[in-house]
């Protein structure tokens, strides 16, 4: 009997091909991987389609014989093409980023910084004004009502649109350089922070509220015990949100203002000089920015969720 | 639940007297669909140190007539007076501790901080409240598990961390709200033996509702039926056990007779049709 079964699991073994076990760190990022490197294979022959005709009007204009090779190779190097290819981003990236001192308006880690500093300076803004504005619409009645049509509202008109204004009317009163920028960036950060805080603070269920009410809890009592702790997850998956609406903010608030310096104004001048390589490494600038950004709220979520005892 | 090495018996209802008398209560809800009659003239009258508890189908008012003992409701007519004041002033002078079918414990919190919550609701100083949390963990035999929080805890142990919760601030009155029935028979069982071994303790009077007649039958010194539509007492059933009864009474004939009346009781309150 044993010697039986155990003849017809090992025929069982011996059928089923041997099992491919993959390394976790691949199986990890193996995906990640594939999507980057289709993205890249499919920009590089967008480049070669998009950059042909003006590098083989240049040839032309020049009288040059050229081969298809060379014209390939051309519309990965073009000065100015209209799709940059990867590693000439890359390239006028690392150059801006390594190639000058920081504080040289040539340096995109100078430009980075300027519109960091307005970013900062707006997220605490908006998500301070943003959190008072929660505290009062949940404790007051009236407020609730009076003042959240006029926060929707304020969401619709179009920031590109009042930001000269604001420009304009704080310059007015003597207001100039960081600070119109970062009121322009809290007045786009603030709203997710008043939904989610409102939210979070609304969250006690009623067995919560009840026992509250049986001790006999003061208002304030309940909201620094019972509202306050629970609306702490809200209020990170609002400044998440938050903090790159604010950086999105900032550096909408350079284009207008015909700022000096910033990523807003290094994307408006690569547009006036057609830098189209500028305007890239430009939003890559951008976009490591925001990443990083979300990375520091992240973490301060992870280790604020930590002291409350959340499950590891 | 051990026993402690001196009984408590800080905030008691003095023996004869009435912890909860209602006179004539009815509660009316205002709801989309009119008005719902929750409660309808209410007469009841509980000693000092009983084990009172409410029984009925859903809908019978049994959670609101508990509700209305804790000030968390108002009733519409009649008069209720808790340890000889109003429910309201009960509250401000936490005679009772209120206990409700989740444990609700504040996720946030360790289990020793949440029994500690009332506590520094209430202004209990820094040393009183180590010394009460301690105690009380003790009592519902949770010591060693202070510093876990409650998602650390089985159901049975969260809600016995939220008795101990309710009973730090020694309320006269324990307002139970079918606080066993979300968890298993066994678990159950068990929580049914040490609450009534706590009650002999600390000579507390309970209040509570449930809609299990075994369960009411084996805790209660007094069982009251209620009926639906509108809710209103129907029958008052005394039930003399000892008050150190073990789950064996659950076999014997007088246990089978009381649960039986209480049974008819809830079939003669209840038309069946709707």
């Amino acid at each position: 009997m044993t010697s039986s079964a155990s003849a017809t699991s090992s025929a069982f073994s011996a059928a089923r091909p041997a099992e491919i076990r993959w390394h976790p760190t691949f199986v990890r990022f193996a995906p990640v991987v594939v999507v980057v490197l289709t993205l890249i294979a499919i920009w590089y022959v967008a480049a070669v389609l998009m950059n042909l005709n003006l590098v083989r009007g240049s040839f032309e204009r020049d009288d040059t014989p050229y081969t298809t090779g060379q014209l390939i190779a051309g519309t990965m190097s073009a000065e100015r093409p209209l799709l940059p290819a990867p590693h000439q981003i890359v390239a006028t990236f690392a150059e801006d980023v390594f190639g000058w001192p920081v504080t040289s308006p040539r340096s995109l880690v100078y430009h980075g910084w300027v519109t960091l500093s307005a970013t900062f300076v707006g997220f605490l803004l908006g998500a301070t004004f943003g959190i008072i504005l929660a505290v009062l619409i949940v404790h007051v009645r009236t407020l609730q009502k009076s003042l959240l049509p006029w926060i929707i509202c304020s969401q619709m008109v179009p920031i590109l649109a009042v930001a000269p204004i604001v420009i304009v009317v704080l310059g007015a009163i003597g207001l100039r350089g960081l600070l119109p920028k970062a009121i322009i960036s809290a007045y786009l950060c603030f709203f997710p922070v008043v939904i989610g805080v409102v939210k979070g603070l609304t969250s006690p269920d009623p067995i919560q509220r009840d026992l509250m009410r049986t001790w006999s809890a003061t208002t304030a009592q309940i909201f620094w015990k019972l509202r306050w702790p629970s609306a702490v997850p809200f209020l990170f998956t609002s400044l998440k949100v938050s903090i790159t609406i604010s950086l999105i903010g900032a550096i909408v608030a350079e284009l207008p203002t015909g700022a000096q310096a910033g990523i807003g104004a290094r994307l408006l001048a690569g547009s006036y000089y057609g830098q189209t390589i500028q305007i890239w490494a430009a939003l890559v600038a951008a976009s490591v920015l925001a990443i990083g950004l979300i990375g520091i709220v992240s973490l301060i979520e992870r280790w604020v969720a930590q002291l409350m005892g959340a499950r590891a | 639940m051990r026993a402690p090495d001196q009984p408590i018996r800080e905030g008691v209802t003095s023996p004869g007297a009435l912890a909860v008398s209602a006179h004539g209560i009815s509660l009316t809800f205002q709801t989309a669909d009119g008005e719902v009659e929750a409660l309808s003239n209410v007469d009841l009258d509980i000693a000092g140190g009983d084990f009172v508890s409410f029984i009925g189908p859903s809908g019978c008012g049994k959670t609101t007539l508990l509700r209305v003992i804790a000030d968390l409701e108002r009733p519409s007519a009649g008069t209720i007076l808790i340890n000889g004041v109003t429910p309201e002033q009960a509250r401000v002078q936490r005679h009772y501790g209120y206990i409700f079918q989740a444990p609700a414990l504040y996720p946030w919190r360790t289990i020793e901080r949440n029994v500690m919550l009332p506590l520094e609701i209430m202004g209990f100083d820094a040393a009183e409240r180590r010394k009460r949390v301690a105690q009380y963990l003790e009592l519902v035999n949770l010591s060693g598990f202070e510093r876990k929080y409650p998602w650390q805890l089985s159901g049975g142990m969260q809600q016995r961390a939220s008795i101990a919760r309710a009973l730090s601030f020694e309320p006269a009155l324990l307002l139970m709200d079918e606080p066993f029935g979300a968890l298993d028979e066994i678990v159950r069982d068990h929580l049914n033996e040490q609450l009534l071994r706590l009650w002999n303790q600390t000579g507390k009077t309970v209040v509570f509702v449930t809609h299990s007649i075994p369960e009411a039958v084996f805790l209660s010194s007094k069982i009251v039926v209620m009926s639906p539509r509108p809710g209103r007492i129907i029958d008052v059933i005394s039930c003399d056990f000892p008050r150190d009864r073990t789950l064996e009474i659950r076999e014997t004939p007088k246990f089978l007779k009381i649960a039986q009346r209480v049974r008819s009781g809830l079939r003669s309150g209840h038309s069946y049709d709707e």
